[in-house]
C-alpha cells in the first residue's frame, strides 16, 4: 500500500492524460488567479499520509538528525546490537551516495534499506513513504530514519516521524544550537556524543546544553558514547518509554 | 540548498494552476516567503530560472514579498521584532517566544494569459 503521491513508481496508478469532454471558455489578455498554497504543502501531505500508516502499524518512528560525522550511524550500530532481541527494529538510511552505512547496518541483521538522495542534500516524505514498501511494518516496532547528515535542510522536512533526535558530537564545539537553531528548534532530543573525548577537548558541556535550552527550551538532553557505553541505558529508557506509548 | 526543491514544488503548483485555466503562459508568479521559515528568497530566485526552462512558466516573473518575523513573549506579553536568531523575549529575556508571523512560505497569485 502506498500514499498517492502522484510519482510513477510502480506501485502507482501509471500516469495517464484525461479526456476533455468539455470546451474551456477562451479567454484573452493577462488575468490573475489567487491562491493560496504552501509550498511546502505536498511533502507535508505526504508525511501524513506516512505518520497515518506508521499510526496504523503501532510503530515508534525516529529521525535522526546531525551534521556529518556526528557518530549516528554508530549509534544505530550499537543500539541494535544492545537490543538484539528486545524489539523488531527497522533502518533507512539516507546518504547523498554509497551504500556503506546500510551495509554496516545489515551485519546487524537489522531489515535496512538505503537511500541515495544524489544532488539532495535531505531525505522527504516522499523517500520514506517508498523506502519503507521495503519493510514488513506489521512485524515491526522501531522504524529507525537517518536522515542526510546536514544540520540545516532536514530540519524543513517533516517525514512523518514521532520525533526528530538531533546528534551533537562534542568534537564540533558548543555553539551548533545556536548556529543551526532551526534544527535544534525541530528535533524533541538531543543526543550529545562521544562523551569519553570530553577530557581531551575544550568542549564545554553545560554551555552546550544551555544554548540547546535556549533555542529549545522544551528539548530533552541525553549524553552518551556509542564507544564507551557510557549514558546508552538513557537512551534505551527514553526508546522504552517511546515504544510503549505506541502499544496503549 | 532544499530551495531547489522547494522552486520545484513552486513551478508544479503554478503550472498545474495554470493549465487547469486554461492558460497558455505564466506571466508572472507571486510568493511570500517569511524570514523565519529557513528559506533564502536569494536562492529560489536562483533556481526559478532554471527551473521553469521548458515549462509554462518560462520567461516568467518571480515576485517575492519577503514577511519580517514577528513574536509575542509568552511572559510579559510584548509583541517585538524578531529574527531567526531570536531565542527569548528582547523586554524581559524570558525564553518563551511565540511566532506570530514570519513562518510563511506559500505560493499568493499568479498572472497567466
Amino acid at each position: 500500500m502506498c500514499t498517492d503521491c502522484g510519482c510513477a513508481a510502480p506501485t502507482h496508478p501509471p500516469d495517464h492524460e484525461h479526456s476533455h469532454n468539455h470546451d474551456h471558455g477562451h479567454e484573452h489578455g493577462p488575468r490573475s488567479l489567487k491562491i493560496e498554497e504552501d509550498l511546502l504543502a505536498k511533502n507535508n501531505r505526504l508525511a501524513t499520509g506516512n505518520r497515518q500508516r506508521f499510526q496504523k502499524a503501532g510503530l515508534f518512528v525516529l529521525n535522526l538528525v546531525s551534521s556529518p560525522g556526528s557518530g549516528k550511524t554508530t549509534l544505530l550500530e550499537r543500539t541494535l546490537a544492545d537490543l538484539q532481541g528486545k524489539y523488531s527494529f527497522a533502518v533507512l538510511e539516507g546518504d547523498q551516495q554509497t551504500a556503506n552505512d546500510a551495509e554496516r547496518i545489515a551485519v546487524t541483521g537489522t531489515p535496512v534499506y538505503q537511500i541515495n538522495t544524489g544532488a539532495g542534500c535531505h531525505l522527504d516524505a516522499h523517500m520514506v513513504g517508498h523506502g519503507v514498501d521495503h519493510f514488513d511494518l506489521d512485524q515491526t516496532e522501531i522504524l529507525l530514519v537517518e536522515n542526510v547528515g546536514n544540520l540545516v535542510c532536514p530540519a524543513s522536512f517533516d517525514l512523518g516521524e514521532d520525533h526528530k533526535v538531533v546528534v551533537l558530537s562534542v568534537t564540533e564545539g558548543e555553539d551548533k544550537p545556536l548556529k543551526y537553531p532551526q534544527m535544534f528548534q525541530a528535533a524533541d532530543l538531543m543526543i550529545v556524543n562521544k562523551i569519553d573525548l570530553l577530557p581531551f577537548l575544550s568542549f564545554e558541556l553545560e554551555k552546550c546544553k544551555g544554548f540547546a535550552r535556549q533555542v529549545n527550551p522544551k528539548i530533552r538532553i541525553l549524553e552518551l558514547s556509542c564507544l564507551s557505553g557510557e549514558g546508552m541505558e538513557g537512551w534505551y529508557d527514553w526508546l522504552e518509554e517511546g515504544v510503549n506509548r505506541k502499544k496503549q | 540548498m532544499h530551495e531547489l526543491g522547494i522552486t520545484q514544488n513552486l513551478v508544479e503548483i503554478a503550472a498545474n494552476t495554470a493549465r487547469a485555466n486554461g492558460a497558455a503562459r505564466v506571466l508572472s508568479v507571486s510568493v511570500t516567503i517569511g524570514e523565519l521559515a529557513g528559506v533564502i528568497p536569494e536562492a529560489v530566485e536562483f533556481a526559478f530560472d532554471v527551473v521553469t526552462r521548458g515549462t509554462l512558466l518560462e520567461g516568467a516573473k518571480l515576485v517575492i514579498q519577503r514577511i519580517p518575523g514577528r513574536g509575542r513573549c509568552a511572559a510579559c506579553g510584548t509583541e517585538s521584532p524578531i529574527d531567526q536568531y531570536t531565542f527569548s523575549c528582547p523586554v524581559c529575556d524570558a525564553p518563551a517566544l511565540d511566532r506570530l508571523q514570519g513562518d510563511e512560505l506559500k505560493i499568493t497569485e499568479l498572472e497567466i494569459e
